[in-house]
């Protein structure tokens, strides 16, 4: 059984909704067979105003972004992307099914949050660096800005999602249980 | 209360609910294709359980990048074709046999209604032709689903769109389907299964409605569904003519996948096609969507027609209609993938081939190739795609690169003149 994930640290906002897997990881990056190789090109396709995959994701462990995140392409590629990246927390007003589907069966997490949420996140957050904690048990995560600003909101994630949390995926779950 | 088609074919394969509102079920078929799978075998060999479920059940090709290109490509088919031959997987399709995936699998009859099937594709979705809830999936799913032929899926909640009206002479299942998508937006369906009904789909053949169930996942749907019906039995009978006395025998029995009239549905949705215009995606959405008219005379460079969407046979006849006689403008260049070897040989055999020839299109193997901008027909920087694929994304067919989604026919048009234009124009 896999180590349950780490969901702490810097916070990347993603201004934008329906960022979809082609531009998490574009296609040409499909034919590497190991999850390390994608490391150097997450978000590289991203089109965003004043994005750059190069110094923006540096230190990055936590993505706040708008909704319909991971639409398009079922490549799971596309969180393993996140992951060697150290990024294994997208929060979001809601998410593209398999994508979705796809970050909890890595054990990774995909949290919907109300849309007012989101929105304060972004006003309030997104225009310094933001460090966020989450509270798994207690079902809460804090975000903390440089300039000492603070919040805490609750989340929720189904049972089954955080089975998958716990045993770091669905491969061992499933091969034990049916 | 009565159920959905989905409803029902959850009910029938249903193996565990782990919690309200999540469902194990068991699968009739996992697919496979080249790009997604081997990280999936690689896995389940390191973790020691190289294992299938049903190699019976379990249908395999390589079509994304087909002959290989490079050495990673090839290492890519290699793990599969190890894979397949290690666990007597019979039905693996390889070069010379091969075809874009959610073409070939139906032309092979490996579908029916009723039946559950995932793949690490998202366009699994186009299988919901045949009556079955098809969904797409990632990599792990597809490892389980590989390694113990189950999978699980929230609620399958339904939204219906009724299709009816009459199609204009030009307007194509295409047209139908990207209206659609402008209506409800990239993410109108998320979660939910769409069932496409109504005359117009009754009316529509099985590509057809491959057509329209192939871009239920541009609209954030888990599956497409056309209830079966008479069509579904014409189309399979050569493979199910040894389990039915006669076809009306085949249609009772599939007839008990159809929705109750007293189902509910998310939503219900009126869609009258009467007034429909061909139509064209612009920006980098499937569901930026104006009538080929707002678009006339927008250069292209490429024009590309093939892929799951509309790469078979009645696909490539609409485009030879206009080709027919007429030559490529010299500002264009334009590829062809017939979809599967079966739709090449009957393209050929219909005189396809030459019209296409003749009018200067460069035909390549069925591939995936330039759908996904991975090979044969690569965009550069800045220039435009006219493409009958499902995916306007950017950078989708080569970075840099923009694509407008159409109809076969349309796409053809564009070959003609160089621009966006009405293929009623090239019509003779
Ligand atoms: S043709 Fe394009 S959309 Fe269809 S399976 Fe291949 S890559 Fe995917």
């Amino acid at each position: 059984m896999s180590a349950v994930k780490d969901f702490n640290g810097k916070v990347l906002f993603l201004d934008r909704s329906d960022i979809n897997t082609d531009e998490i990881i574009p296609a040409k990056y499909l034919t590497e067979i190991t999850k390390e190789a994608l490391k150097p090109n997450l978000l590289e396709d991203l089109s965003m105003e004043g994005f750059n995959p190069a110094t923006d994701l540096e230190d990055k462990s936590v993505i706040i972004t708008r909704s319909n995140f991971g639409c398009g392409s079922s490549r799971e590629h596309a969180p393993w992307a996140l992951e060697v990246n150290d990024i294994n927390l997208v929060i979001a007003e809601n998410f593209a099914r398999i994508f979705r589907q796809n970050m909890y069966n890595c054990g990774m997490m995909a949290v919907e949050m109300s849309k007012e949420d989101i929105d304060t996140l972004f006003s309030e957050f997104s225009s310094e660096e933001a460090t966020l904690t989450t509270d798994l048990e207690g079902g809460s995560f804090t975000i903390e800005s440089v300039s000492g600003k603070s919040k805490t909101l609750k989340f929720a994630i189904s049972g089954f999602d955080r089975t998958l949390v716990d045993h770091g995926g669905w491969v061992g779950y499933a091969d034990k249980k049916y | 209360m009565g159920k959905t088609i989905a409803e029902k074919i959850f009910d029938a394969h249903m193996v565990d609910s782990p919690e309200e509102g999540t469902f194990v079920l068991n699968l009739d078929r996992v697919f496979c294709h080249e790009i997604t799978t081997p990280i999936a075998i690689n896995d389940l060999v390191s973790r020691g359980m190289d294992r299938v479920f049903d190699p019976d059940k379990i249908k395999a090709v390589i079509d994304h990048v087909t002959p290989a290109k490079d050495s990673k490509t090839a290492e890519q088919g290699k793990i599969m074709r190890d894979w397949a031959r290690r666990h007597g997987i019979k039905d693996f399709f390889d070069i010379g046999e091969n075809g874009v995936c959610h073409a070939i699998f139906p032309e092979k009859g490996f579908v029916r209604p009723g039946f559950t099937v995932i793949m690490g594709d998202s366009h699994t979705c186009t299988h919901g032709a045949f009556g079955a809830f098809a969904a797409g999936v990632g990599t792990t799913d597809l490892e389980v689903g590989i390694l113990k032929g189950v999978c699980s899926f929230k609620t399958p909640e339904s939204i219906k769109i009724n299709v009816t009206g009459a199609l204009k002479e030009g307007v194509y299942a295409k047209d139908v389907i990207l209206s659609i998508i402008s209506k409800i937006g990239v993410n109108g369906a998320t979660n939910k299964v769409i069932e496409f009904c109504g005359p117009v789909i009754e009316s529509f053949s099985m590509e057809e409605r491959m057509t329209i169930c192939n871009m239920a996942i541009e609209a954030g749907g888990t599956c497409g569904i056309c209830p079966p019906d008479q069509t579904t039995v014409d189309y399979l009978w050569d493979f199910i003519k040894e389990d039915y006395s006669d076809k009306t025998a085949a249609l009772a029995d599939y007839s008990k996948w159809n929705s109750d009239a007293d189902a509910s549905y998310a939503e219900v949705i009126e869609f009258d096609v009467s007034e429909l215009e061909p139509v064209v995606t612009y920006g980098f959405k499937p569901d930026q969507v104006k009538t080929i008219k707002e678009m006339e005379k927008t250069p292209v460079d490429q024009v590309y027609i093939g892929s799951c969407t509309n790469g078979r046979i009645e696909d490539l006849r609409e485009a030879a209609k206009v080709l027919k006689d007429q030559k490529v403008a010299d500002s264009v260049r334009v590829v062809l993938s017939p979809a599967t070897p079966a739709i090449f040989k009957q393209a050929l055999k219909e005189g396809l081939i030459d019209i296409f020839m003749d009018a200067g299109v460069c035909l390549t193997n069925p591939t995936c190739g330039a759908c996904l901008g991975m090979s044969n027909g690569v965009l550069a920087d800045g220039e435009v795609c006219a493409s009958t694929t499902n995916r306007n994304f950017n950078g989708r067919m080569g970075k840099g690169g923009t694509v407008h989604l159409m109809s076969p026919a349309s796409a053809a048009a564009a070959a003609v003149s160089g621009y966006i234009t009405n293929s009623a124009l090239y019509k003779g």
